[in-house]
């Protein structure tokens, strides 16, 4: 087990564009860190470089706390689980398994002890002596899974090892990583695009977005308290909504709209809001309630435009008016025609304010310290 | 409605039956005229254009045929038992040879990451635009001037690097290995040479089945480069020693037919050898896109 630490790391590919700007970030010993962002944002190429598959273009990484710029892959301790699972399609599960062992130079029984231990631990007892040839995708994953886990490594890398599957098996894979990880207890660091994936396996997120981290902390912080409109917009599912408008006196009002959305004093406070500012306002889909009950938030009668049910709950577009709406997603056993009228609220706890650009800063926060 | 597909079908395969029927024996007749032809007399080459007729079983009179042709080939007069085993040395240790480099050097050029890496890679193509007959002369100066004319290091060595391999081997390289098979190694800690002998080699198996058999049988067949670079008539392969029967006997037909036949079979043996990667190797761009 290892600690693994960045500080302030670069990648240039070419002169012009740097794929990785800056990256810091203090992994502890067991953690389990997800790095998620959209395609291209630098994520694997962070991975990489920790991995020692790329060089550092500037800054240092120190696994263990040793800098580790110059050291090999093989010996950094660590091991990689691909996304294209990258097995040796030339050798048997149990081969691929105890490649890297029999490298080491472990003794040849020493070797077939943990090789057994893994596959067991796994399941793939009975594939030992198949070729991944004639094993199927999640098999696949397992035996890649495998090789990594016999190595016993300081530091688990995996790039967005669950997006060749398909989506049932991916959701099952992802609790037996998790149930792995506990188990293990070994500090992972891991790569993936899908935030729902990142939200329940990282034990803490960072969220990336062109080469640069917006943000790092656990899910839950991520998603409650996002530091600006892209986090708030890449976590979190269905998307937040985002209303861009005018701050006036205490109202809020929408872009090319003629709705007003009061205020209160204590919200304008709270966010540090300024009369003319442009802004944007955030809430979460899931925020939004039926009015009527006693959380303190402005109460808006709007139109169902489009209902979405879902059995247990419903997806609902709501419009302020022709121009502006909002989407809600509610428990509910009743679902309200198209057309008809809505009042709903919009409690101020949900209510979030950003600058009105794509990375606006979230307002009226200190920003959460990012290492 | 369902008759006329089965119809259809069986009508198509009486075709194909028919073609291949047709292309085996544009390929077997010519083959057995030559089987057939090494074990006659001159004279009974001249008179039957295949077996000779006579009263023995099938109408073919056996006794007429004789290994007389075998005989003075590998008597000391023509020596091919000699040529023989120069053909097969000099064939099997350029394959091997040529084969290792190409596939060392082309895997270099599609998996590794080294400084002047580009300059290779265009070494490499300019050298294939080349035409071969261009270097008879510059490669024959070059030879004299390091002193390694008739020797078999100077047949050797030019062959062992061939252009046409190491991109051979690149594109291979490119197509069936992936990268990150390679960087799983790395990180599973095997060394570069590690990872191309246990990892990278094997899954280029069919390319190297395929260039070991082309680079054999190019050089098995290869007439000019021994008739300039090697002198010592013990020296000579089997192409030059069969080719100087003729000049020094006139146009003695069956000798030509048995040495020819002495020289296809070790050829054979090796080609049903490795048939299997030939094929895959030939066919693994059309399968994979
Ligand atoms: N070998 C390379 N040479 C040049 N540019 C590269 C290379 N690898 C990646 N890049 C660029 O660096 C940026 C980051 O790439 P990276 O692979 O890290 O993205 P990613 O976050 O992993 O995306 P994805 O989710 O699509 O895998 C991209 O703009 C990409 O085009
Ligand atoms: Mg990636």
């Amino acid at each position: 087990m290892a600690n693994v630490k960045l500080s302030g790391v670069w990648k240039y590919y070419s002169e012009e564009a740097a794929a990785v700007q800056d990256v810091k970030l203090s992994i502890d010993s067991g953690e389990f860190i997800v790095l998620v962002g959209p395609s291209g944002c630098g994520k694997s190429t962070t991975l990489r470089m920790i991995a020692g598959l790329e060089s550092i273009s500037k800054g240092e990484i120190e696994i263990n706390g040793k800098v580790v710029n110059n050291v090999q892959p093989k010996d950094r301790d660590i091991a990689m689980v691909f996304q294209n699972y990258a097995l040796y399609p030339h050798m048997t599960v149990e081969k691929n398994i105890g490649f890297a062992l029999k490298i080491s130079g472990m003794d040849k029984n020493e070797i077939k002890r943990r090789v057994l231990n893994t596959s067991s631990i796994l399941g793939l007892d009975d594939l030992l002596r198949r070729k991944p040839g004639a094993l199927s995708g999640g098999q696949r994953q397992r035996v890649a899974l495998g090789r990594a886990i016999a190595r016993d490594p300081a530091v688990y890398l995996f790039d967005e090892p669950l997006s060749n599957l398909d989506a049932k098996l991916r959701v099952t894979m992802r609790s037996e990583l998790k149930a792995l990880h506990r188990r293990l207890g070994t500090t992972t660091v891991y790569v993936t695009h899908d935030q729902e994936e990142a939200m329940t396996l990282g034990s803490r997120l960072v969220v990336m977005a062109g080469g640069k981290v917006q943000q790092i902390g656990t899910p839950l912080d991520v998603y409650n308290n996002p530091v600006n409109r892209f986090v708030a917009s890449f976590v979190g599912s269905p998307t937040m909504n985002f209303i861009e408008g005018t701050i006036e006196g205490e109202t809020f009002s929408p872009e090319n709209s003629a709705v007003k959305i009061p205020l209160t004093a204590q919200i304008i406070d709270a966010n540090a809001l300024q009369s003319g500012q442009k802004l944007c306002l955030g809430i979460r889909p899931q925020s939004v309630t039926l009015a009527g009950d006693a959380t303190p938030g402005i109460e808006l009668d709007t139109t169902v435009e489009l209902t979405e049910p879902m059995g247990d709950r419903v997806d609902l577009r709501l419009g302020l008016d022709e121009s502006t709406q909002i989407l809600a997603r509610m428990p509910m056993n009743e679902v309200p025609a198209n057309g008809a009228s809505l009042r709903v609220k919009l409690p101020h706890e949900g209510m979030m304010f950003f600058e009105a650009t794509e990375f606006g800063k979230r307002l009226g926060r200190e920003p959460v310290a990012s290492t | 409605m369902n008759s006329r597909p089965r119809h259809q079908s069986k009508l198509g395969s009486f075709a194909l039956y028919t073609v291949l029927l047709i292309v085996s024996v544009v390929v077997v007749v010519p083959m057995f005229y030559l089987v057939v032809s090494a074990f006659k007399t001159e004279q009974g080459f001249l008179e039957h254009t295949f077996l000779p007729t006579g009263d023995g079983f099938l109408g073919i009179a056996w006794g007429e045929l004789t290994t007389k042709q075998f005989h003075r080939l590998f008597s000391p007069e023509i020596g091919i038992g000699r040529a023989l085993v120069n053909s097969i040395f000099l064939s099997s240790t350029t394959a091997l040879l040529a084969t290792f480099v190409c596939a060392l050097a082309g895997y270099a050029s599609a998996a590794l990451d080294f400084k002047g890496k580009k300059s290779f890679e265009w070494l490499i193509l300019a050298a294939l635009i080349i035409p071969p007959p261009l270097l008879i002369a510059p490669s024959y100066q070059w030879l004299h001037s390091l002193n390694l004319l008739d020797s078999y290091a100077g047949l050797i060595l030019p062959a062992i690097a061939p252009a046409f391999g190491v991109f051979l081997f690149r594109q291979a390289t490119l197509q069936s290995v992936p990268k990150s098979i390679v960087e799983a190694a790395r990180i599973d800690g095997a060394g570069e040479f590690g990872i191309f002998f246990a990892i990278a080699l094997p899954m280029l198996r069919p390319m190297v089945g395929a260039f070991l058999i082309i680079t054999f049988l190019a050089t098995w067949n290869n007439f000019i480069g021994p008739q300039i670079v090697l002198q010592s008539t013990e020296k000579q392969p089997l192409s030059v020693v069969i080719y100087q029967t003729q000049t020094a006997y006139y146009s003695d037909y069956g000798l030509l037919m048995a040495g020819t036949l002495v020289s296809i079979l070790p050829v054979a043996a090796l080609f049903l050898f490795l048939q299997r990667d030939f094929i895959a190797g030939l066919s693994s761009g059309a399968v994979k896109g």
